[in-house]
This record gives structure tokens, C-alpha cells and sequence, in this order.
């Protein structure tokens, strides 16, 4: 026990090692497909403490939905029933225009739709890196999840699965500014990319050349395109396009209809058959969003 | 000299204080979250600079990382490194009034911010924002609570 002759090169020698390391590290997570197994290993292993984290919220959380009146109860109840109406009346009309679509498929000779397994999640509250929009779930690999796989909510795509643990995982969201998504525009067919800007509710369009016919309002689907987004699945709408004949693009901001800062429950899609787990538990949340089926 | 040093209150309160770096906060708050691991580290490198080191620190900037889901490495090296130099000028900050301290730790807090902004810069191309030096101001006016806490721990719990 002796503090005052601890230090020496040692520390300096430690400090390179650290420099090292740190250097192998970066570099292979952000560059090496192969180390997300170490990384998958790792967020497993951070999960208790952030279950942890999230029990003081829970708690909380636990006691408001206890502590609510009959009569907010009763209001509430009465507003999902009109919606369960709303809901049930669109999705018969659904079922026709499916068998319909899928009736024009096979004389058109395309491959008909399957509709694909989905999964509810909770978001973990806990806090991310302030620079990323990320969000952690309470799903993981025991669920079937896979690297890449699209998130979606009640308003659109929220985003895609960046890693996997054993039974929590991160979201990486639309809006994160390392985040592109392959989209069309739902008026008149024109492929675009989407990029997160890093701010929560503005978005962009990149090398849209001037001439596009992309106007305020237009509503942007994805497009499959990218092969991890299924297609169809509603994502932004475009708030201002400012064609500046000086620059070589239009600039095009648009908003994404999730609200990236109020998510609480998200659904997990399985649209790949080949990344399909077995439909054990398979949730029971077909909300009113289901493939808005076109061609 | 005790065979135990109670090395195990180290490893606890560091841990406490990573789960106060994930704890949900509302959203006008969170920018204003005092780097609680970073306190955490310091205290303990200067009280004890035999028991943590360069290598602790990274370990833990690891964790750090798997739980705020930057890129591995990021707050690793940048932890490691304030407490490089904290491991290195502990007994002159030791003998530091209080508030002076509070200011060497705001220091320390600000290299730590700059450190992963401009490593966040160099890989994703972030702006950066005032935002993230709040931070700064909210842990070395938090210093003198951690500090005095965790002398009373060590006191209590015989660490060494």
C-alpha cells in the first residue's frame, strides 16, 4: 500500500494499450461484417442493468395505469370500442381488395403477397448515445429477431434492428443521421432515398435533380427496393422542396409521420420467409396498418 | 495491512453509476445529465489510484459504450483517457480546495465531451451543438456531492 510510488511509466504503458485497443475496436465495429457476434455477446450482457434502468420507470408507469378513474376508463373504453368498429369495417373491405389483388396477381402471373409474422415490442426506456437515435427493445434473438430487420408503429416505419442481444435489442431509427431508407413517392411512382439528418423530426431526400416532380405534401412510401423494407409501408411527407437552380439538387426536407421522440410500443415484421422463426407466440397486433398493396 | 481492500465497493458504485447514465430522464432534462461515471472514475483513480487505472476506466468506457450503442471504443478511449491524466496529477489534485477541484473536473468533462464529439465527427460527420458541453457545467457543480459521498464510503467500508 504504497500510492505515492504507483505511478510511473506504467501508466503511460497502459495508456497506449488503451489507445490501441480503442483503435482496433472502432475500427472493427465499424468496418468488420463478422464482429457483431462480439457485440450481440456484449449487449447481452449489459441487459440486466438496463432492465435495471428501466424499473424505476416501470414502477411509475405500473402505478398510473393502476391509479386511473372509472370514469377515464370508461371513455377510453368507449373510444376503442368505436375504433375496434372503424378498424373491423376497413379490414372486411381489406380482405375483398386482397383476394381481388391477389386474383390480378396470378393472371398477371407475379407472385402473390404473403402477409408476414409480426411481433409486438416494448421500448426499454433507457438513454442512448446523444449522438444517435437509437432505442432499445425488450426483444432479441431468443424472439427471433435478426440484424437489419424493419421496425414499424401505428404511423409508419420507425426504423431497423442494429443489434442484437440474447433478449434485448437496438433499434436504429429513421432519423439517425447514418440511417438511409429506399422510398417512392405514393403519387406518381419516382424513387427516392431518404437520409436521417439527426434531427428528430426533419428528414431529406438526397440527388433529387431539379426537374423531379416531388411537391409539399406528397406522402413517401417505402419501396422495397433495399430488400429489408418491405414495400408499401408509409414513411414520411414532404414539407418543403426548395429548387435553387444554382445548386446541382433540389433540396427536399421531409418529416417522418412516426413521432421518433413519443415511441412506446413498436412492431417487428418478418418480411423475408427465410428469417422466419416459429410462429409460437406470434402476436395477435394486426393494427389498421397492413400492406397498402400495390403494384 | 488487511488481506481485504474492499475492492468490491469500487466495482459497485462505478456500476450504480452507469446505471445512472442509462436511466430514462424527460426529454428537457436529459441534455442536462452530469456524467456520472466519469465522477464516479475520478473520484476513485485519485483517491486510490492503485486500485483503478487506465485499463478499469477503458473497461468501463466500454461498457459505456454496449449501453449507449455508440460505436465500441468511442467513450472507452476518451474515459481512459481523462483518467490518464487524472492517474498522472492525482496528488496535486488532491490537495486542491474543493471548488477547485470542481473546476479541474469540469476540465476533465469537457475533454472527455470534445474527445467523443470529434471522434463521433471524424466517423459519422456530426455538427456539433452546445448542447453536448452541458454536461461540463451540470458534473463539476455535481463534483462536491460525489466526492464527499463517496470519502464517506471509502471511510465507511475501509477501502483501499
Amino acid at each position: 500500500m504504497n500510492p505515492i510510488f504507483v505511478e510511473g511509466f506504467s501508466s503511460h504503458r497502459r495508456m497506449f494499450l488503451a489507445l490501441v485497443l480503442s483503435g482496433a475496436f472502432m475500427y472493427s465495429d465499424h468496418k468488420l461484417e463478422s464482429f457483431e457476434v462480439a457485440r450481440a455477446v456484449m449487449q447481452s450482457m449489459v441487459s440486466p442493468l438496463q432492465y435495471l434502468a428501466n424499473a424505476p420507470k416501470q414502477f411509475l408507469d405500473y402505478t398510473a395505469e393502476n391509479l386511473v378513474s372509472r370514469k377515464q376508463l370508461m371513455t377510453e373504453n368507449q373510444r376503442f370500442q368505436v375504433n375496434e368498429l372503424k378498424l373491423k369495417e376497413k379490414l372486411l373491405q381489406m380482405e375483398i381488395l386482397q383476394q381481388e389483388n391477389d386474383r390480378l396477381r396470378k393472371l398477371l402471373a407475379s407472385p402473390v403477397r404473403q402477409d408476414y409474422k409480426k411481433m409486438v415490442a416494448e421500448i426499454l426506456a433507457v438513454d442512448s448515445d446523444p449522438y444517435s437515435h437509437q432505442v432499445v427493445i425488450n426483444r432479441g434473438l431468443e424472439d427471433g429477431l435478426y440484424e437489419g430487420q424493419p421496425v414499424v408503429d401505428d404511423h409508419g416505419v420507425a426504423g431497423q434492428i442494429l443489434h442484437v442481444g440474447v433478449n434485448n435489442s437496438r433499434v436504429l431509427l429513421l432519423t439517425d443521421i447514418s440511417h438511409a431508407i429506399p422510398l417512392r413517392i405514393h403519387r406518381n411512382g419516382i424513387r427516392v432515398i431518404g437520409k436521417g439528418t439527426g434531427s428528430v423530426n426533419r428528414m431529406e431526400v438526397i440527388h433529387v435533380p431539379l426537374s423531379t416532380d416531388i411537391q409539399e405534401g406528397d406522402l413517401l412510401v417505402t419501396s422495397g427496393l433495399g430488400g429489408k423494407f418491405p414495400e408499401g409501408y408509409p414513411v414520411a411527407k414532404v414539407t418543403q422542396v426548395s429548387a435553387n437552380n444554382f445548386r446541382e439538387f433540389a433540396e427536399v426536407a421531409i418529416k417522418p409521420l412516426v413521432k421518433i421522440d413519443r415511441l412506446r410500443y413498436l412492431l417487428l415484421l418478418w418480411p423475408d420467409p427465410d428469417n422466419q422463426p416459429d410462429a409460437n407466440d406470434a402476436s395477435d397486433s394486426d393494427s389498421g396498418e397492413q400492406q397498402k398493396g400495390q403494384g | 495491512m488487511k488481506a481485504k481492500n474492499n475492492t468490491k465497493v469500487i466495482y459497485i458504485t462505478i456500476l450504480i453509476s452507469l446505471i445512472f447514465s442509462i436511466i430514462p430522464l424527460p426529454i428537457a432534462l436529459d441534455a442536462y445529465r452530469p456524467n456520472w461515471a466519469l465522477l464516479v472514475l475520478c473520484y476513485w483513480s485519485m483517491a486510490l489510484p492503485n486500485r483503478l487505472g487506465v485499463l478499469t476506466a477503458w473497461l468501463v468506457g466500454l461498457l459505456l459504450d454496449v449501453l449507449l450503442g455508440s460505436v465500441l471504443g468511442i467513450n472507452a478511449f476518451a474515459l481512459a483517457m481523462v483518467i490518464y491524466v487524472m492517474v498522472n496529477n492525482y496528488q496535486t489534485i488532491r490537495n486542491f480546495s474543493l471548488w477547485q477541484q470542481s473546476l479541474i473536473i469540469g476540465l476533465f468533462t469537457a475533454l472527455y465531451h470534445l474527445l467523443v464529439f470529434w471522434i463521433q465527427r471524424f466517423v459519422f460527420g456530426v455538427d456539433f451543438s452546445m448542447t453536448y458541453l452541458i454536461p461540463v457545467v451540470t458534473s463539476a457543480s455535481l463534483w462536491w456531492v460525489i466526492f464527499l459521498l463517496l470519502r464517506k464510503i471509502r471511510r465507511q467500508f475501509k477501502v483501499r
